[in-house]
């Protein structure tokens, strides 16, 4: 027994541990940890991180705005209810509008499906589309079709393209390439491949991406109003700018039911999905 | 008129040679087996006889049935048609998990019907039961609107067996059809294979991982080392003394566990049982 224990000793000693230890992964990860923080320690100043205290020292002023949303005025609460779900129709069809255009680009932006030369153009167009931001494509179409939900479905529907079809492709990256293989090896063709090989193993996460966009466009739906796109947002905003407190608290407190609701039923329909 | 011809096939991934300068041919109607150890490149070689990797650019000639496949790490303009000609079982199935047996059965005549109906998933009824009949003939004609998954691990190759089946391709690659499954499974998937060999003459060649199966199932056998061709010809020459010449140590690894001294007894008790003689009715379905 001791002899055994003896023996591990010496030959502890004799190893080198860090025998065949990539270094390069080590400093590699050192390097990003510190390149990080370099990059918060200049972003402290710019985004006037400095004022922190002010959150306990001036807490008492958010308080007293805030206490004027303690007592809701539902009174109008079948008006709220109907642009709400004018909203909710306008981030319907805007999530809808978008998913028909990312499933094509979300196979032709995804690595493992398409040469180079059809991969960078289709990405970077995602990323045109998903840079600008929703607002900023809303007071584009605007200008084209009126004030009014449409603005806000088109502004969706671009937008959410860039960013759900970013989603898909990383899903069809991720795939197990084998089935593809052998659907291919049955002489199938390419569209083929994707229909039998990689859009069943992609489904579950892509309907899971999908009913995620369309709650988040929920709230984005709801913003959009602000700048004249219809639904609830126009309202919340009207009644914020008159200073309708008892109002904009009600309404404040419809959009979070219905974005709980949207939540809980998604929830149940990816459950059945997958 | 030969299935199968390869000359002077080399592949090098990175560093090493995977294959260097492989030399075969196999006749039309052959059951073949392939063994090797580890990688000694039983898998690359099937892959680039099914069309699915080049070889490095040089002499190398793979034809199918008469066709360039590829040839100096080209793929040949007839190489979409050959495939379809070439079916492809493999030591994961390579099924699609998520969709019912009777698709993937159905998927197989992908490239022989037209282009559009594929596409859109529409399959005459004829077709669904010339599925249910190649489920059928390998054992499991109840599992058809099962979910891929649910089917165990032996089921699961016959289902890609009768895949290959409904493809109606004249040569059948098999990539270690058996390497993950249990003794029982993995002699009713050689049976089949022996079966279709037999009736349907197809073209059989079978990589394996342990030489019994290459004895008792194919009259030929090509061993493999190191991306070389080192022997070439009947499997019953292959005893374990010579595959020890050929691999040195690395030989154990390709003969059953089985073997080990402690369930010899056991069998060679069942040795007898096995015989080269299909036997599909004893597979009990599902």
């Amino acid at each position: 027994m001791t002899m055994t224990t003896a023996e591990t000793r010496d030959e502890r000693k004799a190893i080198d541990v860090n025998e065949g230890r990539d270094w390069a992964r080590t400093y590699w990860n050192i390097g990003i940890g510190v390149a990080l923080l370099v990059l918060l320690i200049l972003s402290w100043g710019p985004s006037e991180m400095e004022r922190w205290p002010f959150l306990f020292t001036d807490a008492g002023n958010m308080l007293e705005y805030a206490s004027g949303f303690t007592d809701p005025n539902f009174s109008q609460w079948e008006f709220y209810a109907r642009e709400m779900l004018v909203t909710l129709q306008i981030a319907l069809w805007g999530t809808f509008l978008s998913l028909i255009l990312s499933v094509p680009f979300g196979i032709l932006s995804a690595r493992n499906m398409v040469p180079w030369w059809i991969l960078q153009p289709t990405r970077r167009l995602m990323d045109f589309f998903r840079a600008i931001h929703e607002l900023v494509w809303a007071v584009l179409f605007v200008v084209a079709v009126g004030l009014g939900p449409f603005a806000g479905v088109m502004a969706l529907f671009i937008h959410n393209t860039g960013i759900m079809a970013k989603l898909f492709s990383e899903a069809v990256e991720s795939i197990d390439p084998r089935p593809v293989e052998g659907i291919r090896s049955t002489g199938a063709s390419r569209v083929q491949e994707v229909i039998y090989g990689v859009i069943p193993q992609v489904l579950p996460l892509w309907v899971s991406y999908f009913l995620y966009r369309f709650e988040t466009n929920v709230r984005s739906a709801t913003i959009l109003g602000v700048i004249g796109a219809g639904g609830i947002g126009q309202i919340l905003f009207e009644s914020i700018r008159g200073f309708y407190y008892a109002e904009s608290a009600a309404i404040l407190i419809i959009v979070v039911i219905t974005v709980v609701l949207t939540d809980l039923l998604s929830q149940q329909l990816r459950k059945f999905v997958t | 008129m030969t299935a199968i011809a390869v000359e002077k096939l080399s592949k090098t991934f990175g560093r090493v040679k995977a294959l260097n300068g492989i030399d075969l041919s196999i006749d039309e109607g052959e059951m073949v087996a392939l063994i090797g150890a580890s990688g000694s490149g039983k898998s690359t070689l099937m892959r680039h006889i099914a069309g699915l990797e080049r070889g490095d650019a040089g002499a190398s000639h793979v034809r199918i049935l008469g066709e360039t496949q590829q040839k100096g790490g080209k793929i040949g303009s007839k190489a979409r048609e050959l495939r379809s000609q070439i079916g492809v079982i493999s030591q994961q199935f390579n099924l699609v998990n998520r969709l019912p047996v009777m698709i993937n059965v159905l998927v197989g005549i992908l490239g022989r019907i037209p282009r559009w109906r594929g596409t859109l998933g529409i399959f005459t009824e004829a077709e669904k039961r010339k599925a249910i009949e190649a489920l059928g003939r390998v054992g499991i004609p109840k599992t058809a609107w099962q979910r891929a998954s649910t089917l165990s691990g032996g089921q699961q190759q016959r289902a890609a067996i009768a895949r290959v089946l409904m493809q109606r391709s004249k040569i059948l690659l098999a990539d270690e059809p058996i390497a993950s499954l249990d003794p029982a499974s993995a002699r009713r998937v050689m049976d089949v294979l022996a079966d279709i060999n037999s009736r349907e003459k197809m073209t059989i060649l079978v990589s394996l991982h342990q030489v019994e199966y290459a004895r008792v199932y194919c009259p030929r056998t090509i061993a493999l080392r190191d991306g070389k061709v080192v022997y070439d010809g009947p499997s019953k020459a292959l005893s374990n003394d010579f595959l020890t010449e050929l691999y040195g140590s690395a030989s154990e690894e390709l003969v059953l566990p089985a073997d080990l001294p402690v369930e010899s007894a056991k069998r060679r008790r069942d040795k007898p049982a096995k015989t080269i003689e299909p036997n599909l009715g004893a597979l009990e379905p599902a």
